[in-house]
């Protein structure tokens, strides 16, 4: 198999990256997870992490996130280099993973908590995001009273409200359903206008990628690598509501569906 | 469960059986089984003597004592055997044995080892209820959902917070299950250490009322004793049940 790993093409308006991962292999024992994988994450932009499934995406993203060590290579958030989870960096679970003993607010307030942050004041914190995502009146609530978007909306507060520089994101919509799946794409388009944070995106939905992405990364499986870097021009300027149709959005879906196809079972 | 319509009350059952019991003691077939109302009669007289309350005194102590040991050793031991791999495989054999052994045998062990008094039948209580506890609460530890802990740790849960607000509340359920089933169990161990140990408490009850064909004494303080248990265990029981909600959601 060649290696086809193309280099980025440097254009003036990639913003310097706020993450870095420089020739990152992993092994299990014997299996290669990921081998050599060098990627740049612009500040700011949110970059999707795509490919068929054991391509090792979600690997890469826990090794950024410092839950799993790196077999050689190393991450660099900010110039710094990552040898565990750190408060620049916050996580997305795709299972949500709440607290199920705890309340909406507990649960946004977490990772504050984690950090040493007064009650009062991280649930002042909690509070303020809590009505960010939309949840306002759910503070008292348990996670098994809300809808699985809900709860997904409770991570993305909780994720939030450390104010990371960066947000990891691991497949967070692909356990809700189709249309909140929509609105849930639409809300994060908004979030990374509004909020200056650079995202790292995990999702094995082309669609999605392609829609949310100012970057995506194709990665390929066995050994995993990155195939091809692809940065779609301003569509997304034109409104959430023309995204769907614009000729480029469609020719970059076929064109990774193209290149994908192969490798899907 | 409905009789003839009607919505039986829990536990209704409990009026057959002491129906029978009161006609088997009336017909005099056996000494043995003297009729439920003398039983409950006696039970009011036992109940105010000194000699039942300084038992009852003496049994709570070493009941308490002995839970109080079980439940503060086997909660943390259990949750460290489940985050611990090590610390499991060096374990977990002699939690089994221990578990399954006849308790009873080693209390004349204890004996040598502890002495006659009150702190080696807190050590027999300990012993018989710990091991339930250690097991269930590795058992809970073990099923806790992997991206809970994964998340404590991507916001920088140390290990102490980790212990405390993640791995201790993920197993709760479990360990109130493994506290109701240790409890129980260590109702056993303070009657039989009273009775092997040395002769106090509860256990000289038995002793005293026993040897004297006191059978009416003799089942009014096993009302007693059961009915404390009953009461402790349901207790629980009601904690679990407060849990349960979350329990399938982990």
């Amino acid at each position: 198999m060649a290696m086809s790993q193309t280099n980025p093409v440097i254009v003036d308006d990639v913003p310097e990256s706020a993450v870095s991962t420089r020739n990152i292999s992993k092994n299990y024992g014997d299996v290669e997870a990921l081998r050599d994988l060098s990627l740049e994450f612009p500040r700011g932009q949110l970059t999707s992490l795509l490919g068929p499934s054991g391509c090792g995406k979600t690997t890469l993203l826990k090794i950024i996130a410092g839950l799993l060590e790196p077999t050689s290579g190393e991450v660099e958030v900010n110039g710094k280099k990552v040898t565990g989870p750190g408060p620049d960096r916050a996580f997305v679970f795709q299972d949500f993973a709440l607290l199920p003993w705890a309340s909406v607010i507990r649960n946004v307030a977490f990772g504050l908590e984690m950090r040493g942050v007064g009650k009062s004041e991280r649930e002042d914190i909690a509070a303020k995001y809590i009505k960010e995502v939309g949840l306002a009146g759910f503070e008292q609530s348990y996670p098994h009273e809300l809808s699985g978007g809900m709860r997904q909306r409770v991570g993305l507060a909780r994720a939030l409200s450390v104010d990371a520089e960066v947000l990891l994101m691991d497949e967070p919509f692909s356990a809700v359903d189709e249309q909140t799946r929509r609105k849930f794409q639409e809300d994060l388009l908004a979030l990374v206008q509004n909020e200056n944070k650079t995202f790292i995106f995990v999702t094995h939905s082309i669609e999605e990628a392609v829609y949310v992405s100012d970057q995506i990364a194709i990665l390929l499986p066995r050994p995993s690598r990155v195939h091809e870097i692809i940065r779609p021009s301003n569509f997304r300027a034109k409104g959430v509501d023309n995204i769907r149709r614009d000729p480029e959005y469609l020719d970059i879906v076929d064109e990774i569906w193209a290149s994908l196809r192969t490798y899907v079972e | 469960m409905t009789l003839f319509g009607y919505r039986l009350p829990g536990m209704s059952s409990l009026i057959l059986w002491g129906l029978l019991w009161e006609i088997v003691g009336q017909s005099g077939l056996t000494f043995f089984v003297p009729p439920l109302s003398e039983v409950v009669a006696t039970l009011f007289e036992v109940v105010q003597t000194t000699a039942f309350q300084k038992a009852l005194y003496e049994t709570a102590y070493a009941f308490f004592a002995g839970v109080f040991f079980a439940i503060a050793i086997g909660i943390p031991v259990g949750i460290l055997m489940g985050k611990n791999r090590l610390l499991d495989e060096l374990l977990l054999p002699w939690v089994n044995v221990f578990l399954s052994a006849p308790l009873t045998a080693l209390v004349p062990v204890l004996m040598v080892l502890f002495g006659f008094g009150m702190k080696a039948i807190v050590i027999t209580t300990t012993l018989f209820g710990i091991w339930i506890i250690i097991l269930n609460a590795r058992a809970g530890v073990k099923q806790i959902n992997r991206s809970l802990v994964e998340m404590a740790k991507s916001f920088g849960a140390s290990p102490t917070d980790a212990f405390f607000k993640i791995y201790f509340w993920a197993a709760l359920p479990e360990i109130l299950g493994g506290v109701r089933i240790g409890i129980i169990r260590a109702v056993k161990g303070v009657i039989i250490g009273q009775l092997l140990i040395s002769i106090v408490g509860f256990g000289a009850l038995f002793e005293l009322y026993s040897a004297n064909f006191l059978m009416a004494h003799f089942w009014a303080v096993l009302i007693v004793l059961f009915a404390l248990a009953f009461t402790i265990s349901e207790f629980l029981a009601y904690l679990e049940r407060r849990v349960s909600y979350y329990a399938a959601k982990r």
